[in-house]
């Protein structure tokens, strides 16, 4: 079975432009989403109380929510997490009552309606906390932006990273732009799957720079615009067979993994189809644009050879 | 051109061999057990204990499946959670015949039902967190300000005897936060001062410095001894907690400093969640201080009058009020242990009170100056004081140790010795995270994470084997080797598995298949291009593994820079990701082209491999 005949060339550089314009839109989108909507994090950034109870029949969560009202708390989410009959309840910090207190007296209150309701999960986390989980997210964004670029500038050339991690970024940005506009909860998990997605992604460009390399070595004769073309076209089968199985991975998180990695799987989905995209028409275009050349990476030739020392399977190539 | 040598093939038997074996205890999986610990560290479990133990099981009709004994804990294994309730009760009886006095904790554990030749191996099933099998999790944040502040207190009140007993006089002492001020009425007393507190008290820093007409001594903490005050603070919390935890019957509990200021406490199968918080979340600390008994203190108690200067009022458990002198005498950090029981003389219910040598000598001090006087046993609670009792001082009492006796129920005196166990701690602590899974979710999310692995892996391989035909065979069980690997890794870590950790396995493989499918494509081209199959295999593998490389190197810069800034639910995440990435450069790479060798090395004669459809322009 062979999904891809391509006979010719595809003259992806061509669209370069329009490619970028809708990359660039969709991610002037996603800011505007995400100014104007925010995100909506999750209890861990945020602090408070959730709770997350389970009754033997479906839940009425007006019921819910008076009962809760009458304990005097304000600002109190209540919502259906994953089915009908679980309850997700969601109390800002309440300063001079620990959380501890918070959430028995919420249960004892919706156990005197229903006595068959179980408490599955509480989660507490103090503001203090909740700022430092925001603050080192960006911290462990930054880090992977930079080490990214110090290793493909390495590898390759200065141009090539400034080419990946925008486009790779831009990813990123949107992914939260989905998020902003949905306003779906971002909490911890999806932060992972985010910085995960960004490291998967700049894979995609590196197949496609490591294929554009070579090319420049092996056909001298051809003119840029020609070698990208090419080192795509021939990477392309390779680009949607990895990610289908990677998304058939991933759908099946989104399938059978529950209500807690649904967001996890589903940032995820989205970083993979616009890591495909950004790959293949942004970051390339982007490379090109910042005008990379032939002598640029011919020098490098001779630190191809030296593998990294540190790793074990150095000494796979027979 | 495509042979491995022999000694690469016995790294892969070798790699399979351990994989499986530490991979193995994992299938097994858990039976319910009774383990017992020894609640103090005076009392061992030994093999006497193990004799009791039987004892009490023969008694009770019950046989275990096994009995181990190791340093630490007895652990008596059964076939079903009824039989270990019994045993449970059965142990209960036999070892802690009084719950307020228990030197055993009894409790209900689960255990790994892997054979013993695997355990000798240290071969032991993953360890499972929080998410995946139920309890609770805490992060306590010591209030390490007022533990310095506490120091600085009864630094002033050393001071303050360290002059009188040189004939320094000083016209008074106070603390200002963590500053001691000192007034003097001239330079040269002053100098005394700073030379009695410069020999005597390493821990200060003085400057001086005039105050009106009067001249002024600033003593602080210097920033050694600062250091030096958390950290006794924070292990002499860890200790309080651990004690604490222990009248939980807790059989795994795991009490870590984090950081500097920081307890993490995890409580695994805890099912009394309210129970657990009610006794972590007693944030209390103890102080013991002298009662003003003055003419205005006693009109201030009645509300009649202001507060005394250099006391405070606090109420107590009644709701009486209470003047008590803000110096303090003793702290919870002297007291080490209290208990309920009974008065020896008139069987009255009292509390004994065990204190330390520094304890007993300023207690002993105190109390002979003050026969007659009464003193304040106070419990801070979130900066709030409260009294727990006032006893009048009978008589001197040296040897450190206390009896409070009188007016008192047994239920009362419980709870006072509870209360002041619970209050010697260093410094308060507040609940600043807190997690609670109940059990049923801990199982629903192992399945759920099980059905997200083995799908993704069947769609996968399913692809993989119908797309690529034979190398898509080979693509799978390399797949499944790094499977094998990630899960002998981890339990041979004991790393903890999480819900986050289960989606990390199930991604890396989707994307550890993503060096396969490089491989394959490769070999692809190079047929296409018209290379013989050998040397077309030999070029993939060869062509492909520069960016193999260099796109686990950036997934491993992201997977680092979660390990390093993450915590809770994506560090589980950030562990299983770096070590899948790890894992997969070996079996997508390593392992598979020694299996493709293994196949079609040997055949001098080529003619096509198969490897799907390839097409030719």
């Amino acid at each position: 079975m062979e999904f891809f005949k391509i006979r010719k060339d595809i003259p992806f550089m061509k669209h370069a432009v329009a490619f970028n314009a809708i990359s660039f839109i969709t991610f002037v989108a996603a800011v505007f989403f995400l100014f104007s909507r925010g995100l909506h994090l999750s209890v861990e950034f945020t602090g408070g109380t959730l709770m997350e109870v389970s009754y033997s029949q479906p839940a009425d969560l007006n019921a819910v929510r008076d009962q809760i009202a009458k304990l005097g708390l304000s600002d109190v989410q209540v919502q259906n997490f994953g089915t009908a009959r679980d309850v997700m309840i969601r109390m800002p910090a309440v300063k001079g009552q620990s959380s501890a207190q918070q959430s028995e007296q919420v249960l004892t209150a919706l156990k005197a309606s229903d006595a068959n309701v179980q408490l599955r999960r509480t989660e507490f986390v103090g503001p203090q906390v909740g700022d430092e989980l925001a603050a080192d997210g960006l911290k462990a964004l930054a880090f992977v932006v930079v080490g990214i670029m110090i290793y493909l500038a390495m590898r390759f050339e200065w141009k090539f990273a400034v080419a990946a991690i925008i486009a790779n970024l831009h990813d990123v940005v949107i992914i939260l732009g989905f998020f902003a506009f949905f306003q779906w909860e971002f909490s911890l998990p999806v932060l992972a799957a985010v910085l995960a997605v960004l490291g998967y992604s700049v894979n995609e460009s590196v197949v496609i720079f490591d294929r554009i390399r070579e090319n420049f070595r092996r056909y001298r004769k051809m003119g840029t615009v020609e070698i990208i073309d090419n080192a795509i076209t021939s990477t392309i089968s390779r680009t949607i067979i990895t990610h289908g199985c990677t998304q058939l991975m991933v759908l099946s998180m989104l399938l059978f993994g529950g209500a807690t990695l649904h967001y996890f799987a589903l940032a995820l989905t989205i970083g993979i189809c616009f890591g495909i995209y950004s790959s293949v028409f942004v970051a390339a275009a982007i490379a090109m644009w910042l005008g990379i050349r032939r002598d640029d990476l011919i020098k490098h030739h001779a630190n191809k050879a030296a593998h990294d020392p540190d790793d074990e399977n150095s000494g796979a190539v027979v | 051109m495509n042979r491995y040598p022999l000694w690469k093939y016995a790294i892969i038997v070798i790699a399979l061999v351990v994989g499986s074996l530490y991979t193995l205890p994992n299938f097994f999986g858990e039976a319910p057990a009774v383990q017992v610990s020894p609640a103090k560290s005076s009392v061992k479990v030994d093999l006497a204990v193990q004799e009791r133990v039987q004892a009490a099981l023969t008694a009770a009709n019950l046989t275990p499946d096994a009995l181990t004994l190791d340093n630490a804990s007895l652990k008596v294994r059964f076939d079903s959670t009824d039989q270990q309730l019994k045993a449970k009760d059965a142990i209960q009886q036999a070892l802690v015949p009084d719950a307020n006095d228990a030197s055993y904790v009894v409790a209900l554990n689960l255990l790994a039902r892997s054979p013993a030749w695997l355990t000798s191996l240290n071969a032991a099933p993953m360890y499972l967190g929080l998410d995946l099998r139920g309890g609770v999790h805490f992060m306590l944040q010591v209030d390490m300000p007022a533990a310095l502040t506490k120091k600085a207190e009864s630094l002033a009140g050393d001071i303050r005897t360290g002059l009188r007993e040189k004939n320094v006089r000083h016209s008074g002492i106070s603390r200002n936060n963590q500053t001691i001020e000192i007034r003097f009425r001239d330079m040269e007393t002053l100098e005394a001062a700073q030379r009695v507190i410069q020999d005597q008290f390493l821990d200060l820093q003085t400057t001086s410095s005039p105050d009106g007409s009067d001249f002024k001594l600033t003593a602080v903490i210097n920033p050694v001894a600062a250091k030096r005050v958390q950290e006794q603070a924070i292990k002499q919390n860890i200790t309080t907690l651990h004690n604490r935890i222990n009248e939980l019957g807790v059989a795994e509990p795991v009490i870590q400093q984090q950081g500097t200021d920081r307890i993490v406490v995890q409580l695994p199968g805890v099912q009394d969640t309210a129970k657990a918080k009610d006794i972590l979340g007693r944030t209390a600390t103890l102080e013991i201080r002298m009662v003003d008994d003055s003419a205005e203190a006693r009109s201030a108690e009645f509300g009649n009058g202001p507060v005394p200067f250099g006391t405070e009022r606090f109420m107590d458990r009644n709701g009486q009020a209470v003047i008590v002198k803000k110096q303090v005498i003793l702290t919870g950090e002297n007291l080490t242990d209290a208990q309920p029981g009974f008065d020896t003389q008139n069987q009255e219910a009292a509390v004994h009170l065990t204190l330390d040598a520094k304890g007993a000598r300023i207690f002993k001090d105190v109390t002979r100056e003050s026969v007659g006087k009464r003193m304040a046993i106070l419990l801070f609670e979130k900066g709030k004081g409260e009294v727990v009792t006032a006893p009048v001082i009978r008589s001197e009492i040296g040897g450190g140790r206390v009896q409070i006796s009188g007016r008192m129920s047994t239920v009362e005196a419980n709870d006072t010795a509870l209360l002041l166990r619970a209050g010697s701690l260093a410094a308060p602590m507040e609940i600043i995270e807190e997690r609670t899974i109940g059990p049923s979710l801990g199982a629903e999310n192992i399945a759920k994470g099980f059905d997200s692995v083995t799908w993704g892996f069947v769609a996968v391989t399913a692809f993989m084997c119908i797309y690529y035909m034979l190398f898509g065979v080979f693509s799978s069980v390399a797949l499944a080797v790094n499977l094998l690997l990630l899960v002998a890794v981890l339990s041979m870590l004991q790393a903890t598995l999480t819900l986050p950790g289960m989606a990390a396995m199930a991604l890396v493989l989707g994307m550890a298949i993503d060096a396969n499918v490089l491989i394959n494509e490769r070999v692809r081209e190079e047929l296409r291009n018209g290379a013989s199959p050998q040397s077309a295999i030999h070029a993939g593998y060869d062509r492909a593994w520069a960016t193999i490389l260099d796109s686990n190197v950036t997934t491993l810069i992201a997977g680092l820079a979660l390990l390093a800034f993450g915590s809770g639910p994506v560090r589980g995440f950030a562990v299983v990701h770096c070590l899948g990435i790890l894992t997969s450069m070996f079996s997508a790479v390593f392992f598979s082209r020694g299996l493709v060798n293994v196949w079609y090395g040997r055949k001098k004669k080529l003619q096509s491999v198969s490897i799907g459809t390839v097409w030719r322009a």
